[in-house]
């Protein structure tokens, strides 16, 4: 569970997230969606205790990312933007040493690696070195990296970027085939991407949340682009609508 | 402290597939040859003279501590200066340029853990380099009759001014993603503790022996002299304290920023 509660970052004079909550159940995929420069990034990392939010909270499973951060972050498996891996490393040297930074135990490190190179589709790559993979291994390997130490939740930052439309498939039944009782917070740019896999969508513009939704409550016949392009066309807008309103006035631009 | 070793074992790792590792290395071990060749010749020039002038007192006042491992020791250090800051520059600048940097502060591991961690990495590297120059120890051990105790404090003086050094180091590499401005305000660091004390070479009072205390050759002599004074190997441990102490500080600033 993540519970996201008004939060707000602030860098100098410029805020980049403004007042922003959102809640993600056990066993949903939540789909948080913006266009560039929206915020979604920033957010993504105050949730994984990487910077702390100006003001508001954020909870993992009942947990303050800031005052209980240890217990917090080990509950979490995040794959930031660029996938974090050591260019000169090995990617099962790699994959061993997340494990051993994140808790796992000394035991269970062989499997636990083991399970995830086969998981990422890795187990060909295990000898090679991070630095001379493609971008579409790298970000696999960064997958990989996130689901190490099975974290109940998932934080995933453009997880299918750089990747060709098969590994985008891939990729796409492999989140899917991660719900069951796990969180999952991803971030995409595609939208269809978001129909197919996610309960929740989230779009955030400007740093404000536009839409808070459930995918099975977004009408039958309306496109989720059209959803998109009408929670963000209300730019400056000081309080974001309600979902209600904001799929009402779609509607109501549909019959006139 | 499970964390920190594995920290540690992956920078020490690191240091072994990165060139910039074993040009330092060499460099310095290259440097070192030079300089102990050149002392060996004066030194040898020098027995030559005196012999010649006929003095067996001089003679026998001689020898191989004083004349060559003190200088050498003192010409190391020097060396230590320039190539410390290009082995530290990296280990958090790159991180951060790189965005390992998340996977390091979103792991569920103290900042202090992390700071420890690198230090052991790069205290253990410079253990292995300031070891491989006991080289020239065991030259004159074999050819001639050098005090071996002498000599071991010195080169231990050398390994802690070498530690303060990589704490130095760390420290700068906190602060920025450039490895560049990383090692360039490490090396002036360094610098100025090195001479910090020249105002106060004439001086007396509180400031100047203050500066004099924190004068890093001051503490480094009295070692390769052969003296192993406590409050040195103190002075020594505390800039590695104070060092390491402001990195977890500027590490866990990320967090409250």
């Amino acid at each position: 569970m993540i519970d996201v509660k008004h939060l707000t970052k602030a860098y100098g004079s410029f805020v980049a997230v403004k007042d922003v909550s959102f809640r993600a159940e056990k066993g949903q995929i939540l789909g948080f969606l913006g266009p560039n420069g929206a915020g979604k990034t920033t957010t993504m990392r105050i949730i994984t205790g990487f910077m702390p939010a100006t003001s508001g909270t954020v909870e993992i499973d009942g947990l303050d990312i800031f005052n209980n951060s240890l217990e917090a972050r080990r509950r979490i498996g995040y794959l930031p933007e660029n996938p974090p891996l050591y260019m000169d490393m090995r990617v099962e040297t790699y994959l061993r040493f997340v494990a051993k930074l994140r808790g796992v135990k000394r035991a269970e490190i062989d499997g636990a690696v083991e399970h995830v190179l086969q998981v990422a589709g890795l187990t060909d790559m295990a000898g090679r070195i991070c630095g001379q993979l493609s971008k579409g291994y790298r970000q696999r390997v960064g997958l990989a990296q996130a689901l190490v130490h099975n974290p109940p939740v998932l934080v995933l930052d453009e997880p299918t970027i750089g990747l060709d439309p098969r590994q985008i498939h891939e990729i796409r039944e492999l989140i899917r085939g991660l719900a069951g009782d796990r969180t999952i917070v991803l971030s995409t740019h595609i939208l269809p991407e978001v129909s197919q896999i996610c309960d929740k969508v989230v779009i955030i513009n400007d740093g404000r949340v536009a839409l808070e939704e459930m995918i099975k409550d977004i009408p039958e016949g309306t496109s989720l682009e059209e959803v998109f392009l009408h929670a963000i066309a209300r730019e400056g807008h000081a309080e974001s609508a309600s979902a209600e309103e904001t799929l009402e006035e779609m509607g109501a631009g549909h019959s006139a | 402290m499970r964390n920190t070793i594995t920290i540690a074992g992956k920078e020490l790792a690191g240091y072994f597939v990165q060139p910039v590792a074993y040009v330092v290395l060499t460099v310095f071990i290259l440097l070192g040859g030079w300089f102990f060749f050149a002392m060996l010749r004066q030194f040898d020039e020098m027995v030559q003279l005196v012999q010649m002038m006929g003095q067996p007192d001089t003679l026998r006042q001689m020898n191989l501590n004083t004349r060559v491992i003190d200088p050498l020791l003192h010409d190391l250090s020097v060396v230590l200066v320039i190539v410390m800051p290009a082995l530290t520059m990296r280990v958090f600048a790159e991180e951060k340029r790189s965005g390992t940097y998340e996977l390091l502060l979103t792991a569920p591991v103290r900042t202090g853990e992390i700071v420890a961690g690198k230090f052991l990495a790069a205290a253990a590297f410079t253990l292995v380099m300031v070891a491989l120059a006991w080289i020239f120890p065991l030259i004159l051990i074999v050819f001639g009759n050098p005090e071996v105790g002498v000599m071991f404090a010195g080169y231990l003086g050398l390994f802690l001014l070498a530690l303060s050094f990589v704490a130095v180091g760390l420290f700068t590499s906190s602060l920025t993603q450039n490895q560049i401005i990383a090692a360039i305000s490490s090396f002036g660091i360094l610098i100025l503790l090195f001479v910090i004390s020249w105002p106060a070479e004439a001086g007396g009072g509180v400031v100047w022996a203050l500066l004099k205390y924190l004068s890093l050759p001051e503490h480094f002599s009295t070692m390769t002299r052969g003296v192993i004074d406590t409050s040195d190997v103190v002075f020594f441990l505390s800039v590695v304290a104070t060092a390491l102490f402001l990195t977890q500080r500027s590490v866990e600033s990320a967090r409250w920023r």
